[in-house]
């Protein structure tokens, strides 16, 4: 297989499918139009990494799920991200690529903010969706995996929180593909009005180790004019999916776009994440951790472009490669001229495990200003056999001994990350995939 | 006497190719107290790593047993399982572990499973072993070695000593670096250890830990060998007169390693 094979999915089945969703006119539109764009769109250009044999196109693409009644029927996995209790208010479940549960606050509701699913919300809060799908974040030409993205939506999720509103119980939602070979084209647009602040979590759940299956997710986060967003994510899809994930987000004046990703993929990944400051005074600050394992291949992108004035973009990543896992990360800081006063940072660590494991650290400032400031760390090395010497000299084996060497290279990022739901799931997440 | 034997016969052990150890025969028992002495570059560490294990140590021809089971079949975290110990020269530096994570996975992996230790118990015996070794209770929550003074590292290796209670411990240089005060303090911990079943081997280049520390027997080590044995006796002739004497007795002119007799 390669990536140029043709995707079985042609107009007549999307204006079939389209119907079917009740979509309006104008997305119908964009779907017809972006799936004559992708045929004409190379792949995303990754500079170290080759999607040769990578799959692309063999899944299913329109797979119902049922509502979901009781936190109990929910598989294990999911409900140790939840955890135990799961009295969150505001949380949506979605079951392949159907909504399976949905709650949002009353008080959240009356206060204006809105959470549901992408289909109803292009009807009811047209307007909004049609402003900020795929416009001024993620536009569908950039390459054929967005162009994909925008003809074969089949998920997502729109979040609106209204000028001055602070929401401060964490928004979640969870993405669970319980069919194996089911795609998921999955579409998070949120909005955070002025001066409002909101923290969503989103979790991705697969259960395909060995079937075939696509994930081509965009979400773009549109923090206006002083809003707070606060944005969590822990990437879980099993070995059979292949992941193009691009989380984008854009900040106005003052804003701040705070980014914090657990890259958890068991399968062949891209990731990338930007966010464009473009308000003076805004603020990024991307953090994300990754363990890769088994034979995938992943390529992260942590990207912050800054144009407006004393903008700040701040960029943390941590990864752990083990047995033939392979990863690039790039870390990229651009600032615009005309951006005075911008500062860049960024860290980049990667730590190999085995004789196997490879990775790939790019440090990347890109700078068009004179006046701003700006700085780099990157490293990448394997683990110190003295190291895992001194803890088994204690008794402890070497599987438990690369388990403290790994907690503890990532625990600088974890630690750090703003919201404790996620810190909690990352740290059971990195537990499972250590063993 | 009652405890544990570490048996140490003709050992040779090459790093990365050249011949270190050339033959090393020594015997400790439970109750034991041993000092290997010597100037420096004679091997006393290389003999300290390669009974742990150290990856860059390759032992070509010998044997050790520790109650007759082979310990060079077994694995680095074996070996501590079978109650051996290593105070480090140079501990390593974990960054994101505590010292308390640390100590407490060391305890349990040395305990049957489902025979863990319960918290409270390990934070008293930490918190009482901490204090006794005079070191700062935040220690606990440092990440281990990280960012740890000289004198820090060498107490932190004393109080795993006295935390984990090894039948046979083998403590690499913990003298060096300390001012007399920490000096003290080391001594006291390892005094505390001594009873009728711990063996402890002591690797040293200075006498003034013995000051502190008596032992029941002293060697000295030489190009490689155990060149000389006696009673604590023998620590202070060297106290007081130096190497020079030794190596005139055995005609040896330049003692470290690659300089064959």
């Amino acid at each position: 297989m390669t990536v140029e094979t043709q995707l079985p999915y042609d107009k007549d089945y999307l204006m079939q499918y389209s119907e079917r969703r009740k979509e309006p006119q104008w997305f119908r539109d964009v779907r017809l139009n972006a799936i004559e764009t992708a045929e004409n769109l190379a792949m995303p250009k990754l500079e170290k990494t080759r999607l040769k044999n990578w799959n692309f196109t063999n899944f299913k693409h329109d797979v119902s799920g049922e509502a979901v009644q009781k936190f109990e029927e929910l598989p294990e996995k999911i409900r140790v991200l939840l955890g135990e209790k799961s009295t969150s208010e505001n949380l949506i479940i979605v079951r392949n690529n159907d909504v399976a549960h949905a709650s949002l606050s009353p008080e959240l509701q009356d206060k204006g903010v809105v959470f549901k699913d992408i289909f109803t919300a292009m009807n009811e809060n047209e307007d909004l969706v049609k402003k900020y799908f795929m416009q001024d974040g993620v536009s569908v030409d950039e390459h054929k995996l967005t162009a994909r993205h925008a003809a074969l939506l089949n998920s997502g999720v729109f979040l609106y929180v209204p000028k001055n509103v602070k929401v401060e119980e964490p928004i979640q939602i969870v993405f669970w593909q319980e069919d194996p070979e089911a795609a998921l084209f999955n579409h998070v647009l949120l909005v955070a009005d002025q001066h409002s602040e909101v923290t969503y979590l989103e979790n991705y759940v697969s259960e395909n180790k060995n079937e075939e299956a696509v994930a081509n997710i965009v979400s773009e986060v549109f923090a206006l004019d002083g809003a707070n967003v606060s944005y969590g994510a822990v990437d879980n899809f099993e070995k059979g999916t292949t992941t193009y994930v691009n989380r984008r987000g854009v900040a106005q004046r003052d804003a701040t776009i705070e980014w914090a990703l657990g890259q958890m993929n068991d399968g062949n990944t891209i990731s990338d994440n930007v966010t464009y400051l473009m308000g003076d005074n805004s603020y990024s600050y991307a953090k994300a951790v990754s363990v890769g394992r088994g034979d995938q291949k992943q390529d992260f992108t942590a990207k912050i472009v800054h144009y407006g004035k004393e903008s700040e973009g701040y960029i943390l990543q941590h990864g752990v490669m083990k047995d033939n896992a392979t990863s690039i990360f790039n870390g990229i800081g651009k600032i615009e001229h005309g951006a005075t006063k911008a500062n860049a940072e960024q860290e980049s660590r990667v730590l190999m495990l085995d004789q196997g494991s490879r990775g790939d650290a790019n440090p990347i400032l890109l700078i068009d200003e004179d006046d701003v400031t700006a700085g780099h760390a990157a490293s990448v090395g394997r683990v110190d056999p003295i190291q895992l010497y001194y803890l088994m000299s204690r008794g402890i084996s070497q599987q438990e001994a690369e388990r403290l060497v790994i907690h503890g290279f990532l625990s600088p990022v974890v630690r750090e990350i703003p919201i404790e739901t996620v810190q909690a799931q990352l740290r059971e997440v990195i537990e499972g995939k250590v063993y | 006497m009652a405890g544990s034997t570490l048996e140490i016969k003709d050992l040779h052990v090459e790093i990365e190719g050249l011949e270190i150890l050339k033959g090393v025969n020594l015997t400790i028992k439970g109750g034991e107290f041993h000092a290997v002495m010597g100037p420096n570059g004679t091997g006393k560490s290389t003999l300290a790593s390669a009974v742990m294990g150290h990856p860059k140590y390759e032992v070509t021809k010998g044997s050790i047993l520790l109650d007759g089971e082979d310990v060079l079949e077994m694995e680095v975290d074996e070996r501590a399982q079978a109650g051996l110990f290593l105070a480090m020269q140079y501990p390593s530096e974990i960054s994101g572990v505590t010292t308390s994570d640390f100590l407490r996975s060391s305890i349990n992996s040395l305990r049957e499973e489902g025979d863990e230790i319960p918290l409270m118990q390990f934070i008293k015996k930490m918190d009482e072993t901490m204090d006794y070794l005079e070191i700062d209770k935040n220690m606990a929550q440092r990440y281990l070695n990280e960012g740890f003074s000289g004198g820090e590292k060498k107490r932190n290796e004393i109080l795993q000593l006295m935390m984990l209670e090894p039948a046979m411990a083998i403590l690499d240089e913990i003298d060096s670096g300390l001012d007399i005060d920490a000096l003290k303090v080391v001594s006291k911990g390892i005094n505390k250890m001594r009873n009728e079943e711990f063996g402890c081997l002591i690797i040293t280049h200075y006498q003034r830990l013995l000051d502190y520390i008596t032992p029941d027997h002293v060697h000295v080590m030489m190009q490689g060998r155990v060149v000389k044995s006696g009673g604590p006796e023998l620590a202070e002739r060297l106290e007081a007169e130096g190497y020079d004497w030794i190596k005139e007795e055995l005609g040896i002119e330049d003692e470290t390693i690659g300089q064959n007799a």
